[in-house]
């Protein structure tokens, strides 16, 4: 009944559901009434939220703790952390498990076992294996992909509660054989007499055995990621300095946050033979002149980025309770915020790799109609100090909006009182496939401590690409 | 006080200063290099004596600890010397004058009392890397125009400035060799492999400025810390060798070793060169003077040959074509109207795909199509495998490779003809075809499109004569293969319009060709020429000289291919079509040979190289070339008895050579030519005219056009008409201040 009323709500001209509005619940006064911000100044737009379209929000949002790659999770599998982030998101919310219609999970690095880790981790999760579940794949972006998967299959109708998440293990990589040595293997099955699997051993040479990394190289450029950042801060001349004291910050903020237990999204969870993990274990909040002793990791012995100030190899995996608002409240859910608007971008995958925040924010500014003004919180994801700073500046410069973005003045310049507080990638650490929810959650939980309105979520990702999104605040 | 007026003396001159100025960041002197009169920097004698100035004040300067030596021009270090200093010298001491003069000055580089850093973005060649190499420590850009060489044996010179000194010193005598004797440029990367330079720089992309600019200060501000690096020690100047370099030094070290390889390049030279091409031996005498007999005579060698290399006829003739291929490289048509995005190429075959593969490697979405699938498939491949030994030689990437394959559309149909700007038809050489493939084209594209006909003979207006829009229609006659044959013949009728003919141009220099515009005739311009020549090695053949003797006294002229060797490569048929055509054309004046010598080796299936047999028999995985019995047999029936006064390898010599230099200055008696340049590129680029004689034109002024009719008539007598000199030839003969070239 309630439901039909809210859709009912929902669809009707703000002015007119007045009335039906109070007597509903209290709950829905931000939808009527948003933009009571208690913080900053009166907002270009009230809410974002359209007529006609369905009031998406994210429930809750859970991660394990970020481990440095070949830690304490050094044993696991990818899917293991993914059932673990699962478990925990139904332990918070005690949401049933089959009231979850679908499961999108974001992933680089496949294991080549679990290729659909999302599928795995939800049966070994206890969910019921009713419920479809699929892997998606965009870089260092990839559970943003999912988040707005989840955001998609809501707004066309197809379900109303979908679990979102990420994962990514460093830990293990698959290290295949040669391509020649496969192709002997793979004719090996083949072979029906002794006499043909004797030639094509024969075949085999010691250069075969030489196996093959992967490589967090772009494909089409065979740079390496880096590489490809360190160019990037030479190019906008971001200093040496600069970017040390941007990780530094990094570390400290993360520090204080872990500290004062505002990482309220970090699960405890028991490894076996291991023990309880509840804790990130890479943030490390060092010294500027222990930083500056650092030599360059990628361009030596000229190049700024260095294991210092860039992020690190990651385990960990992280979930979202995506719901379509009325189902929520229908449920007796508390929605924590709105996931309003979002964008994907991509450009030049070698000169403009690292750029896609850039893109994105400008993008999803315009889309929205907001400015930068309007923004309270902004997650942006730390890959690289030397690429934030270089984002930094690309934003704050009208030559590059004009040559480069197409628009006709800059972003503008990012309020840093505003930008990661509560640390960020190169802090907290950086699973590719799971920082996008995050940073979300992260955005979601900080309006909420900060009491602002909107959030901006903003990343790049290998292959040029980049995401944006606008978080507005749930009303408490 | 005195040394207060000599700091006013020298910031007046640093203000008038207009190709070389320094400013001092630290203690590092950055040095910054830009000739503002050009695109590129090269040491001509103002920027010489300007650098001279600011190295002394550099050096006086007692707060400078090192320097930094960049150029602020966009992809040009040093492109090299002045070549029109080198042209304006009379005499041969002059030359060497000037040698010395860049000697001495990279001399006290070298022995520079605080460490220079050349910082290397763009072209650094000839006398620029001679600079580079004389500095103490080299950093360059990992840009794809960064390029490292030492190009002077293309132009019949030597690296007059200490490059055959330094260069066998710092990358080993093989090495060393290999870059003086070929000229061909290396990369930033293969320079660094080879110990040239020290460090590289990877060029920046968008930032806060335009990349290019930005770029530059980046490998400055790079090559100041490495400069306070070198200075104070932290940076070592000797690059780190590799294990098989420095076993490499070591053997290098034995002077028998050493003996033998003079011994071996020289050999390998002179039967390359055939003794046509001076330079290449004088670059390995004054490296072998160098090391053997101490720097001091190798320094003096070193400048004497060059003066020498300059003043000989070798040397003017490659300079000419080097100066001939620069005008060929520009459009002098100006920019057409609409350039050309989409492009369609009609005809799968070996040309219709050589040119598809040049357009899609600029880019330019290209349609392939032919009417049978067995045909574009072949087609498909061709390109494919084109770019995919590019890959092998890590001359493009993997993903280049790919993309410009997704430019190709291979197809069976006409659709999407009416969103392309040009069609290139390269369909069989057969009047009606062309015209029927003209009015089905003419029927499916836009009214802006350019057709464009690819015919080795066919004349332009013949086929144009059945289009609506002859303004449109216009010859672009490509070489076999196209995508290593440089030059691109342009046909123009008296209808073509300038814009057409501006378009093709401009198409032509984006497949990275050297272009000729010619006037339309049978033959037009290069076909001319060689149909001339092929008719007298037919007749030669009859008369009894085999094909192994036809291609000696060729390439002994020095023809990269022999003329029998020639004949094979265009094929015996198309020859036929060929010479059976311009003979109707222009009458006896074209013939020679007999007609039906070819007309037998084709009967027997001898279509030259394509079908594995012509003159020659070709076996795949055999390098070693037979004679075909088949052939002698034929060339039997037909002989000829050889008249005794043309009949030593001299007289067969002119006579093939002088019917091709005759034909082509008749072609620019009848205006075909637009001039004598494009008439000496299109032979020297087409058709392998020896680069040593300069072209045609070149050729008959050093040679004297009245020793050439003088030859000529004698033949004349023999053989009649064929060896009538032209007009234009004998008013040259007659009055020797007469030159094509001034």
């Amino acid at each position: 009944m309630a439901l039909m009323l809210m859709k009912s709500v929902r669809n009707s001209p703000v002015t007119s559901s007045w009335l039906i509005n109070i007597q509903l619940s209290n709950s829905l006064c931000g939808f009527f009434f948003p933009g009571f911000s208690k913080k900053g100044q009166p907002k270009s737009k009230k809410t974002l939220a359209k007529s006609g379209v369905k009031n998406i929000v994210l429930v809750e949002g859970v991660r394990t703790p970020f481990l440095m790659a070949g830690t304490t999770y050094n044993d696991l599998m990818p899917h293991d952390l993914a059932r673990a982030s699962l478990q925990g998101l139904l332990t918070k919310t005690g949401l049933p498990k089959d009231a979850v219609e679908y499961l999108v999970f974001g992933t680089v690095i496949q294991e080549v076992k679990t290729s659909n880790v999302a599928r795995e981790a939800a049966l070994g999760a206890g969910f019921s294996d009713k419920i479809p579940a699929h892997t998606v794949t965009m870089a260092c972006i990839s559970s943003n992909q999912a988040m707005t998967t989840a955001v998609g299959l809501i707004a066309a109708g197809q379900c109303d509660t979908v679990v979102a998440g990420g994962v990514e293990f460093m830990s293990d990589v698959p290290i295949r054989h040669s391509r020649k040595m496969r192709k002997i293997m793979l004719s090996l099955n083949k072979a029906k007499t002794f006499g043909q699997r004797m030639a094509l051993l024969g075949k085999m040479r010691l250069s075969h055995f030489a196996p093959e990394l992967p490589a967090v190289a772009e494909f089409s450029t065979g740079e390496t990621m880096g590489h490809s950042a360190d160019r990037l801060a030479a190019a906008f001349g971001v200093t040496r300095l600069e970017q040390d004291e941007f990780a530094f910050r990094s570390h400290n903020f993360a520090k204080k946050a872990q500290d004062a237990g505002f990482l309220s999204d970090v699960l405890s969870i028991s490894v076996p033979g291991k023990g309880m993990v509840s804790k990130d274990n890479g943030i490390r909040p060092s010294s500027l002149d222990q930083m500056a002793k650092l030599k360059p990791a990628f361009i030596k012995p000229h190049g700024t980025v260095t294991a210092a100030n860039s992020s690190f190899l990651t385990d960990g995996a992280s979930s979202t309770l995506i719901m379509s608002e009325e189902k929520a409240l229908a449920m007796g859910f508390k929605p924590k915020a709105y996931l309003r608007d979002f964008v994907f971008v991509s450009q030049d995958p070698k000169d403009q790799l690292l750029l896609g925040p850039t893109y994105s924010t400008s993008k999803i500014l315009e889309k929205t109609g907001l400015t930068l003004a309007d923004i309270d919180v902004l997650e942006f994801h730390e890959a690289f100090a030397g690429q934030i700073m270089a984002n930094l500046k690309a934003m704050d410069s009208d030559w590059f909006a004009q040559t480069y973005v197409g628009k006709k003045s800059k972003v503008g310049s990012v309020p840093m009182e505003k930008l990661n507080t509560w640390g960020g990638s190169l802090s907290l650490g950086h699973p590719f496939g799971a920082t996008g929810c995050r940073l979300v959650t992260t955005t979601a939980h900080r309006l909420r401590k900060e009491g602002g309105q909107y959030g901006l979520v903003a990343a790049c990702a290998a292959g040029g690409q980049g995401h944006a999104m606008i978080v507005e605040a749930y009303p408490q | 006080m005195t040394g207060m007026r000599a700091v006013g003396i020298l910031s007046r001159f640093a203000t008038t200063r207009t190709y070389v100025n320094y400013e001092v960041k630290d203690d590092v002197a950055v040095i910054r290099i830009n000739d503002p009169n050009s695109k590129v920097n090269t040491l001509s004698a103002q920027m010489q004596s300007e650098m001279t100035q600011v190295m002394n004040e550099v050096w006086a300067n007692g707060a400078v600890r090192s320097a930094v030596l960049i150029s602020s021009k966009p992809g040009c270090f040093i492109a090299g010397a002045d070549i029109n200093m080198i042209e304006a010298c009379q005499t041969e001491e002059d030359v060497t004058a000037i040698s010395q003069e860049g000697q001495k000055m990279f001399e006290k580089v070298a022995k520079s009392p605080i460490p220079i850093i050349a910082a290397i973005n763009g072209s650094c060649l000839g006398g620029g890397l001679e600079f580079a190499i004389a500095c103490q420590y080299r950093v360059a850009t990992k840009s794809k125009k960064t390029i490292l060489g030492t190009p002077e044996v293309m132009l019949g010179l030597l690296p007059g400035a200490g490059g055959t000194q330094r260069l066998p010193k710092m990358v080993g005598l093989p090495a060393a060799f290999d870059m003086m004797l070929t000229g061909r440029n290396l990369s930033a990367d293969k320079a660094k492999k080879m110990g040239l330079i020290h460090h590289l720089v990877h060029p920046l992309g968008p930032g806060l400025k335009q990349p290019e600019g930005r770029t530059i200060e980046y490998l400055e501000e790079v090559a100041v810390g490495l400069a306070k690096g070198v200075a104070s020690g932290t940076v070592p100047v000797k690059p780190q060798k590799r294990i098989m370099q420095k076993i490499q030094d070591y053997i290098m070290g034995i002077p028998l070793v050493r003996q033998q390889i003079y011994k071996t390049v020289g050999k390998k030279v002179a039967k390359q060169t055939k003794g046509l091409y001076p330079a290449p031996l004088k670059i390995i005498e004054a490296v072998q003077a160098g090391l053997e007999k101490g720097s001091e005579v190798g320094y003096v060698v070193e400048s004497q040959n060059f003066g020498k290399l300059a003043m000989t006829t070798e040397s003017k003739a490659l300079v000419g074509i080097y100066h001939g291929q620069v005008t060929c490289k520009k459009n002098r048509f100006g920019t057409p109207e609409k350039e050309v995005t989409k492009l369609a190429v009609l005809g799968a075959g070996l040309m219709g795909a050589g040119i598809a593969q040049v357009t899609v490697n600029r880019g330019v979405g290209t349609i392939l199509k032919d009417t049978s699938e067995v045909a574009l498939s072949r087609g498909q491949q061709q390109v494919y495998n084109g770019f995919n030994e590019m890959t092998k030689k890590k001359r493009i990437t993997a993903f280049e490779r790919d993309t410009s394959m997704s430019s190709l559309s291979p197809q069976l149909d006409y659709s999407g003809f009416d969103k392309v700007d040009m069609v290139i038809e390269a369909v069989f050489e057969d009047m009606d075809l062309k015209h029927k493939v003209l009015k089905d084209v003419e029927a499916v594209i836009s009214p802006h499109c350019v057709f464009a006909t690819n015919t080795s003979a066919l004349p332009i207006k013949d086929i144009a004569a059945v289009s609506k829009r002859p303004e449109k229609v216009i010859g672009m006659h490509y070489f076999s293969p196209v995508e290593k044959m440089q030059l691109l013949e342009i046909i123009t009728t008296d209808k073509t319009s300038k814009d057409t003919t501006a378009s093709a141009v401009a198409v032509g220099l984006k497949q990275g060709k050297v272009v000729i515009v010619v006037k339309d005739g049978p033959g037009f311009y290069t076909t001319r020429c060689l149909a001339t020549m092929m008719a007298e090695a037919v007749r030669a053949l009859q008369e009894g000289m085999g094909p192994k003797k036809l291609d000696s006294v060729t390439t002994s002229f020095g023809f990269p291919v022999g003329a029998a060797t020639l004949l094979d490569e265009v094929g015996i048929d198309v020859g036929t079509h060929v010479a059976e055509y311009l003979s109707k054309a222009f009458g006896p004046r074209f013939g020679g040979g007999d007609i039906e010598v070819m007309k037998a080796m084709l009967e027997k299936g001898f279509k030259g190289r394509k079908s594995g047999k012509g003159c020659f028999i070709y076996e795949k995985g055999s390098k070693k070339k037979k004679v075909n019995p088949g052939v002698e047999e034929i060339v039997k029936k037909f002989k000829l008895a050889i008249p005794a006064s043309v009949s030593s390898d001299l007289d067969l010599q002119f006579r093939l050579v002088s019917r091709f230099v005759n034909e082509a200055v008749m072609c620019l008696q009848e205006g075909i030519l637009s001039g004598p340049v494009e008439g000496d590129i299109g032979a020297v680029f087409g058709l392998g005219f020896p680069p040593c004689h300069g072209g045609p034109f070149w050729f008959v002024d050093s040679f004297g056009a009245d020793n050439l009719v003088q030859k000529m008539r004698k033949f004349e007598e023999v053989y009649g008409n064929q060896f009538t000199p032209c007009q234009l030839l004998l008013d040259h003969a007659k009055d020797s201040s007469k030159k094509f070239h001034k």
